[in-house]
């Protein structure tokens, strides 16, 4: 564990940094079978038969497992059961699995699953989400009826009248690409047989502990106390470990449970790629009316989604494209219709920006090409829309109940990057060396948590102990991002104890009520919560106990520097001393406390209501050069300023935005996870490019704290916030250097055009 | 055949030669700090050095490495406990998020800073350029190696 008072604090960094902390992959248990999926190299066809006789006769081999072996439920999903366990009927994309080899070695497994063999009539792929929305289309799902998973608009004014108030429209098309989340640690798992109740335990790499429990009690055909999911240290997740890795833990505890033995499934980085769900990729029609004075006055847009060949969480992912389809401005006249799409490409779901850093990417384009335009700096443009104090977002929610930051975050990032002065020195595709310099930025505002996607509380538990050691809980799960840490350091700091005194138990679904999954930038906000009001339904206990030795009143006793105090005089009981006692008055210094988000609304019909409780706001600036013989663009600046809320673990805080824009600054340059009629072709990390230190530029960050009085610790969110804004940014940046604008990612340049002697003309 | 493995001498039984290095020290020894993440050399969170030079494991065989001098992470800290400077400096700048690259981290930067005591940001920037992480953006692990140098200029 570090010291309380180094910059930064983690209850697991000692063991993260000694390589000690033990991942799944690195967990042993005696008697332990290994697994490996089979895939049919198919893309689209109808499953005629699965033939696993050769794969049985390898020596070492104790079983392999298809459909026909689920007891329980094969089909799962957290909108539509339209996920398979095992693939039944038909063969939906590259990355189906239809069957699982269990062998004595990992390496019989994996030399087995390939002997497996699928006898299946080959249909039409749909590829292209455009092509599948059509009536004449194959169908993905022929029960769904239709390639379109879901629908959602925003109607809002009228958008005729508001093209009618323009002096100019503009309208662009726009595209992005399928990215994957490339956590350093493949999807794995560990299922154990508990020899005294049967009941299944699970360890796992996975951000939704709750889920996969649902999941996996569902495969199996048992009850969720039959099955125990306990944290394990998880390397990385950026919202690309729920869905697929529930499968890979309901297969695996199916194996278990059949075999009587302890499975272990690590995916190879081939697997991983290609089954796991990416980012979605976006077509986009963007067309906005805009005033000589620079007022946005309507936008129509209307949003592709690819889902791929299921349904994941497609419909949350475009719905908060929906609701954020016009960026931070203030629009009165708005009409979007949003489109999830099935095709036979990679399945799409969440990963961290979930549907927004498309949208930023269309959005802080347009505004800049708008400006232009008017005739106005973008700067100034954005100023004449953005969202203040009491302003109306576009789903006719009022902004009242917060601090509304938009205006400081973008001031804060001018200021430290002195944008304006370092503006005038932007290239514009001439310049006297190779290297053509650009400065851009982006800024967003985003609304946190769930919102109108689902059921959004979490729990906590605190369990004081007789020598005044602390244990505490919450339904929130590590993912790498430090959330233990904040939970014990929100705890320390409502309690007013040490913070030594703290352990964070190790998670299990056994011990805490379902609190939802760790996703949506909701960490901090709901675990803290709930983390803040059971210390102080703790401190109320406390006191309650203590008043009368304190000589003051319940309401008058203070927690402070490990100690509970009385009035002024300074009577006090050392904390440590005050948990003994409560053992002998025969009390529990235990609580359990909820945290429920506060309500929201929405109208699928209209698009309107209050889609979030509340809102952050973050901005960021990137400078940078483009070589003009090469097309090869150089990052060498980036300043970030995002409102938080309050900042529990700050150099924790500063990490989550460094990291979301080193992956934005792939997503802008590097990153397209590719294929061939539909078959994976970026399979590993040498194809796929993910930023590497030499990619990234020199990073300042700007921590802007307004407490938002709905969440109890004042903290809101930042994993997704800072990750949508950096490839916007950096398209800006492009243009001010060379001149170009892009509107599809990534960003490709070769060599650019000698400028012609026109252009030159017409300076 | 003979490995030296953290100060300790280690005797490979013939079975184990041609078993891949990574699987022998995650396996055999319990050594797992060095993850496997990729399969092909391509991440760099298998890193360990090899008379002080970094090795990407995954990729290599237990009998490539007869009589060499292996420094795993686990034999980082002092005997008792106590973290290298490198690691401690790691701990105190937040350049630990998911933990899984930070292995072949630390052990990238204290081959680089054995042999560039005093390095700028920038060489820092390039020394660890083949290790992948996709969590912190690299900004605090430059940082950590930064602050850990002044301990290697006063080494001899």
């Amino acid at each position: 564990m570090s010291k309380p008072e180094a910059k930064c604090w983690r209850n697991d960094a000692h063991a993260k940094v000694t390589g000690r902390a033990k991942f799944t992959d690195d967990l042993k248990f005696v008697n332990v079978l290994h697994a490996a999926p089979a895939y049919s190299g198919l893309v689209h066809a109808r499953i005629l038969s699965i033939d696993t006789g050769a794969a049985e006769k390898v020596p070492g081999v104790v079983r392999v497992l298809t459909a026909k072996d689920v007891p329980g439920v094969n089909r799962f999903g957290q909108i539509i059961r339209d996920m398979r366990i095992f693939a039944d009927d038909k063969i939906r994309y590259d990355g189906d699995v239809v069957a699982m080899v269990i062998a004595e070695t990992r390496e019989i497994a994996i030399q087995a699953a390939l002997l497996v063999r699928t006898n299946a009539e080959p249909l039409p792929a749909v590829l292209d989400p455009e092509a599948a929305m059509l009536p004449e289309a194959p169908l993905v799902h022929e029960n769904h009826g239709s390639n379109i998973v879901n629908t959602h608009v925003v109607r809002r004014g009228d958008v005729a009248e508001g093209f009618k108030q323009a002096d100019f429209i503009l309208e662009e098309k726009f595209q992005t690409q399928t990215i994957e989340h490339a956590y350093m640690e493949t999807e794995a798992a560990i299922c154990v047989p508990r020899s005294t109740d049967g009941v299944i335990e699970v360890y796992g790499s996975m951000q939704h502990p709750f889920s996969t429990r649902r999941f996996v009690a569902a495969c199996l055909g048992v009850t969720l106390a039959e099955i125990e999911v306990i944290g394990t240290p998880m390397g990385g997740g950026f919202g690309g470990k729920d869905d697929t890795a529930a499968i890979v833990c309901a297969r695996t505890a199916l194996a278990a449970k059949l075999l009587g033995r302890p499975v272990k499934l690590v995916y190879r980085r081939e697997w991983s790629m290609r089954e796991s769900y990416k980012r979605h990729p976006y077509r986009v029609h963007y067309k906005m009316g805009v005033t000589n004075a620079g007022r946005i006055t309507a936008v129509q847009c209307r949003i592709v989604a690819d889902g791929g060949a299921y349904c994941s969480v497609t419909p949350w992912v475009t719905w908060r494209s929906t609701v954020q389809c016009c960026g931070p401005y203030v629009v009165e006249h708005v009409q979007c219709d949003t489109f999830g799409v099935y095709t036979n490409n990679v399945v799409a779901g969440a990963m961290r920006g979930f549907g927004s850093p498309q949208m930023n990417f269309v959005i802080e384009q347009m505004v800049e090409v708008a400006a232009q335009r008017a005739g106005l700096s973008g700067i100034e443009f954005r100023r004449r829309n953005l969202v203040r104090q009491g302003s109306v977002t576009i789903t006719g929610q009022k902004l009242d109940g917060h601090t509304v930051a938009m205006e400081q975050v973008l001031n804060a990032v001018l200021k430290e990057i002195d944008y304006e002065t370092k503006l005038k020195r932007c290239a514009h595709g001439r310049g006297e060396t190779d290297e053509l310099y650009g400065i851009g930025l982006a800024m967003s505002y985003r609304g946190v948590s769930l919102g109108a996607e689902g059921v959004d509380f979490c729990a906590a538990i605190i369990n004081a102990q007789a020598d005044g050691s602390i244990l505490l809980e919450t339904g929130i799960h590590e993912n790498g991002q430090g959330s233990d840490s904040a939970m014990s350091l929100i705890c320390a700091a409502e309690l007013g104890v040490d913070l030594n005194r703290i352990r964070y138990r190790r998670a299990s679904t056994s011990n805490i009520p379902d609190s939802g999954t760790t996703v949506a930038s909701r960490g901090t906000i709901m675990g803290g919560g709930a983390v803040t009001l059971a210390a102080r339904e703790l401190k109320a206990k406390i006191a309650a106990a203590f008043c009368k030795q304190l000589g003051c009143a319940a309401d008058e006793v203070r927690f402070k520097d490990d100690f509970i105090w009385g009035r002024a005089d300074g009577a006090r009981i050392a904390f440590g001393d005050a948990m003994r006692q409560m053992w002998q008055l025969q009390q529990f210094p235990f609580t359990f406390a909820t945290f429920r988000a506060p309500r929201v609304s929405w109208d699928e019909h209209t698009g309107q209501g209050d889609a979030y409780f509340t809102w952050v706001y973050g901005c960021q600036a990137v400078e940078l050069t483009v070589n003009k013989k090469t097309g090869k663009v150089k990052l060498l600046n980036a300043v970030a300023a995002h409102d938080v809320g309050r900042a529990v673990n700050p150099e924790m805080v500063r990490g989550q935005i460094y990291g979301g824009m080193a992956m934005s600054a792939g997503y802008a340059l590097h990153e397209e996870v590719k294929a061939t009629a539909g078959k994976m072709t970026t399979l590993n990390l040498n194809t796929y490019r993910i930023p590497r230190s030499t990619d990234v530029p020199k990073m300042k960050v700007i921590l802007v704290e307004n407490p938002d009085p709905v969440s109890p610790t004042g903290a809101k969110s930042i994993g997704e916030p800072a990750n949508e804004l950096l490839a916007p940014a950096i398209a800006n940046a492009i243009f001010h250097a060379t001149g170009r604008r892009h509107c599809s990612l990534p960003i490709r340049l070769g060599a650019l055009p000698e400028p012609t002697a026109c252009a030159e003309g017409c300076q | 055949m003979k490995l030296f493995v953290n100060g300790k001498e280690i005797e490979v039984p013939a079975a184990a030669m041609e078993k891949r290095i990574v699987e022998f020290l995650r396996e055999d020894l319990d050594l797992t700090g060095a993850k496997n993440a990729c399969d092909i050399g391509a991440c760099g969170a298998c890193t360990i050095l090899v008379n002080d030079e970094p090795s990407r494991i995954c990729i290599k065989l237990v009998k490539d490495f007869a009589g060499q001098r292996i420094l795993t992470i686990e034999g980082m800290a002092a005997p008792d406990g106590t973290l290298h400077p490198l690691q401690q400096a790691f701990v105190d700048c937040g350049a630990i998020q998911c933990g899984y690259c930070t292995p072949g981290m630390v052990l990238t930067a204290h081959a680089f800073l054995l042999k560039h005591p005093r390095p700028t940001r920038g060489e820092i920037r390039a020394a660890i350029f083949k290790n992948l992480c996709r969590c912190t953006g690299y900004q605090q692990i430059i940082d950590a190696v930064e602050q850990a140098a002044p301990h290697y200029q006063n080494r001899k």
